[in-house]
């Protein structure tokens, strides 16, 4: 892909509007890179968008400021990371700067409220859409043991306090002792 | 001075917050009430209020509007520096590292664990999502005398939308911001 001042534009401007409608929590961001970086642009595909999520998830800080650093390094190396986090961090910087000055007229606004209370319930559609195309895709293959990590995982997640470092810890540790197990068996036929 | 103070204050906040925003919050309030008093309990409600009604991290939110508070623009940049930096510095590092060895049969079998799991971390995150916006609250019980049935209609609307056409999930959102503007006006009228 040629590294051009237009494909430079378009990664920023990318991850400034991701980041400036990333309402009701960081999770909201990977609907949105998905329809952006593996629908329309095409710049990664949806496995390499989960991995990124992954890495995103296991690290400190922001899951949107993260999954950005990702993608711009993804795409452009260090300076694509770079550009990426100024990207995401701008939106969030310019809006609450300004409401600052006048957050009491802001929160108690009932036409801010309205249109708030309305985009909450688009929101919840775009992470439930979301949610269906990725639990299909895991399902697709008939797998028992990714299916039951999967349930297993959401229920530690939703009803219990089990931070969500020690879940993706384990899943991890599962994942990498049954792929150790299955190399294990293919040498044991080559004998 | 202070750019300092503000600097590592919020760079502790980005880089202990495994886990999303919830895990950033007890830091926050350790942060800007307990230890420094930029903020009173009740603006620091406030600040959840309001990062709650706008777009962006709550842990960028908070560490703008107390920048903003205690130091001004230059304020509100420093400590939104300082909550960045740990992220750029460990993604990527990790970044490197994945993109280095993901061809390593270790390192695919991990990723591949990690799958479902990161499907279940955002499916349990849709569920308060999706709570918030039905009943106006994010954990379970629910009672269905709370379901609100405008919400209810906007949801089902824009998730038919999401599957059956190539709309983007932007316009969803403001169509449905919209939607309850309009049937707002048309209530207050």
């Amino acid at each position: 892909m040629k590294k051009d001042t237009s494909f430079y534009w378009t990664l920023f401007l990318s991850t400034f509007t991701l980041s400036a409608f990333t309402f009701g929590g960081g999770y909201v961001i990977v609907p949105l890179m998905q329809k952006r970086f593996v629908a329309e642009l095409k710049w990664i595909d949806e496995e390499e968008m989960l991995d990124l999520v992954a890495i995103a998830q296991s690290s400190p800080g922001p899951i949107a400021v993260n999954a950005s650093i990702i993608i711009g390094y993804r795409m452009a190396g260090i300076r694509g990371a770079l550009l990426s986090v100024i990207g995401t961090s701008l939106p969030p910087l310019i809006i609450i700067t300004i409401v600052s000055y006048f957050y009491l007229a802001f929160r108690d606004n009932p036409i801010v409220n309205a249109v708030l209370f309305g985009m909450q319930a688009g929101v919840a559609a775009v992470i439930v859409n979301v949610v269906i195309n990725m639990v299909k895709d895991i399902t697709k293959n008939k797998l028992i043991l990714p299916i039951v990590v999967m349930i297993l995982s959401f229920i530690a997640a939703a009803f219990t306090s089990i931070n969500i470092v020690v879940i993706l810890f384990i899943c991890g540790a599962i994942g990498a002792y049954t792929t150790h197990k299955e190399t294990q068996k293919t040498k044991g036929g080559l004998k | 001075m202070i750019y300092l103070q503000l600097f590592w204050s919020f760079f502790q906040v980005g880089a202990l917050s495994f886990g999303g925003g919830y895990a950033a919050l007890p830091l926050i309030q350790e942060q800007v009430i307990e230890q420094h008093n930029w903020l009173t309990s009740t603006e620091y409600i406030d600040v959840l209020t309001i990062s709650q009604m706008t777009p962006g991290p709550i842990a960028l939110n908070a560490s703008t509007f107390v920048g903003t508070k205690v130091a001004g623009i230059p304020g509100s940049l420093v400590a939104t520096l300082g909550c960045i930096t740990p992220s750029v510095i460990i993604v990527l590092l990790l970044a490197v590292l994945y993109y280095k060895y993901k061809g390593l049969s270790l390192v695919q079998g991990v990723i591949k664990g990690l799958r479902p799991a990161v499907v279940a971390l955002i499916a349990s995150a849709g569920l308060s999502i999706l709570l918030t916006a039905l009943f106006n609250k994010d954990t379970l019980p629910i009672q269905w005398a709370e379901l609100d049935l405008i919400s209810l209609v906007l949801f089902m609307i824009g998730l038919v939308l999401l599957r059956k056409t190539k709309i983007g999930p932007i316009y969803v959102m403001l169509a449905a911001g919209l939607a309850r503007l309009i049937i707002y006006g048309l209530t207050t009228l």
